[in-house]
């Protein structure tokens, strides 16, 4: 089983890797709408990114109104 | 017409196989004129239809297959014009994508929808009358009409309930929420899950197997296994033209129309 923090940094470098950013870029309570400077479509995709890499579904509605990595994180543990 | 380079989509015919891949900016939204080149498209079945196998449709668009009707349009449109005039211009759009898209579902070839990224309202609705979805490993499958206080008036509820259980439909259509390709595979949506960028060449290979076969009984067996909900269908139409007139309808629009976001009612 991950820890928090485990999932929290894979999370970060999912995302580093995707918007192609130096994972060492982003912070855990970074919001990743401004850091990244991604729209709602582009947010979609990362979903899809971490639902295939966790093997979960996270419904758009659990994450509605995250925008930072750390709460992002802590709503995909709550599925592991 | 064997080939076409519209606006807003483009077809192609090569050995019996006709290519329709959708091209409009930013994610193939279905407004007026993406309508009158897929009505110009259907046409060409009367003659096309004898020497096809396969229709396979996807997107150039890299956010996705589509997503949805053009709600800026819709909005717009509709703002202009009183109520009642309103409600008529709204069920003659829907008549007439009901055409189109009826059109597509009865083809005698085989139809597939080659998905990628966001498979959202009317652009689920196109890929739902395609006998075989093919999606993209990043490719999501949603409902949000209920978001802006309506329901898909593209045929979605009826053509849903043909291929899925209603516990799933009321599921997709009541959070609205959206469902991954891996999910939309396991519930029976899509059949086939394809590697990221590789949708189009999966349903490429399946073509020129569903070439092999013999077109009468291909025709006959999709007939059989395929028919089409035309009662349900209009049902829908009118259950949609009903629910436009509330103001919280008009409202939820205006709202869409005027962000600036790329997928306003999105998380």
């Amino acid at each position: 089983m991950r820890t928090v923090e485990q999932t929290t940094q894979e999370v970060l470098d999912l995302a580093a890797t995707h918007f192609h950013v130096a994972a060492d870029s982003l912070n855990a309570d970074d919001d990743f709408f401004r850091k990244l400077g991604i729209n709602s479509l582009q947010a979609l995709e990362l979903l899809s990114r971490l639902e295939n890499h966790f093997g979960i579904e996270l419904p758009d509605y659990e994450v509605q109104g995250v925008s930072d990595f750390r709460t992002l994180a802590s709503r995909i543990q709550s599925r592991l | 017409m064997k080939s076409f380079d519209g606006k807003t989509l483009r077809w192609d015919w090569n050995d019996g196989v006709v290519e329709l891949t959708l091209d409009r900016e930013p994610a193939n939204e279905i407004g007026t004129l993406m309508l009158a080149e897929l009505e110009a498209f259907v046409r060409t079945f009367d003659t096309l239809a004898e020497e096809t196998s396969v229709c396979i449709i996807s997107s150039a668009q890299k956010h996705g297959f589509s997503a949805g009707a053009d709600l800026r349009e819709l909005y717009e449109g509709a703002a202009a014009l009183n109520g009642p005039e309103q409600v008529a211009g709204v069920r003659t759009f829907l008549q007439r994508i009901h055409t189109v898209l009826n059109a597509i579902d009865a083809a005698p070839f085989v139809t597939m929808a080659a998905v990628h990224g966001i498979c959202f309202g009317g652009g689920l609705e196109l890929a739902l009358v395609c006998d075989i979805i093919v999606a993209d490993k990043m490719a999501r499958f949603a409902f949000p009409e209920l978001r802006l206080g309506l329901i898909p008036g593209f045929g979605g509820i009826p053509r849903l309930k043909r291929d899925l259980g209603n516990a799933l439909v009321r599921d997709l259509l009541l959070t609205g929420r959206s469902l991954n390709a891996a999910r939309a595979q396991a519930v029976g949506l899509v059949s086939q899950l394809a590697g990221e960028g590789e949708a189009l060449n999966v349903a490429r290979s399946n073509a020129a197997q569903i070439k092999k076969f013999d077109a009468f009984t291909r025709a006959a067996a999709k007939k059989f296994l395929k028919p089409i909900p035309h009662a349900e269908l209009l049902k829908e139409i009118d259950l949609f033209c009903e629910l436009f007139t509330r103001p919280a309808v008009m409202a939820a629009l205006k709202k869409f129309a005027e962000s600036t976001d790329a997928m306003p009612y999105l998380p």
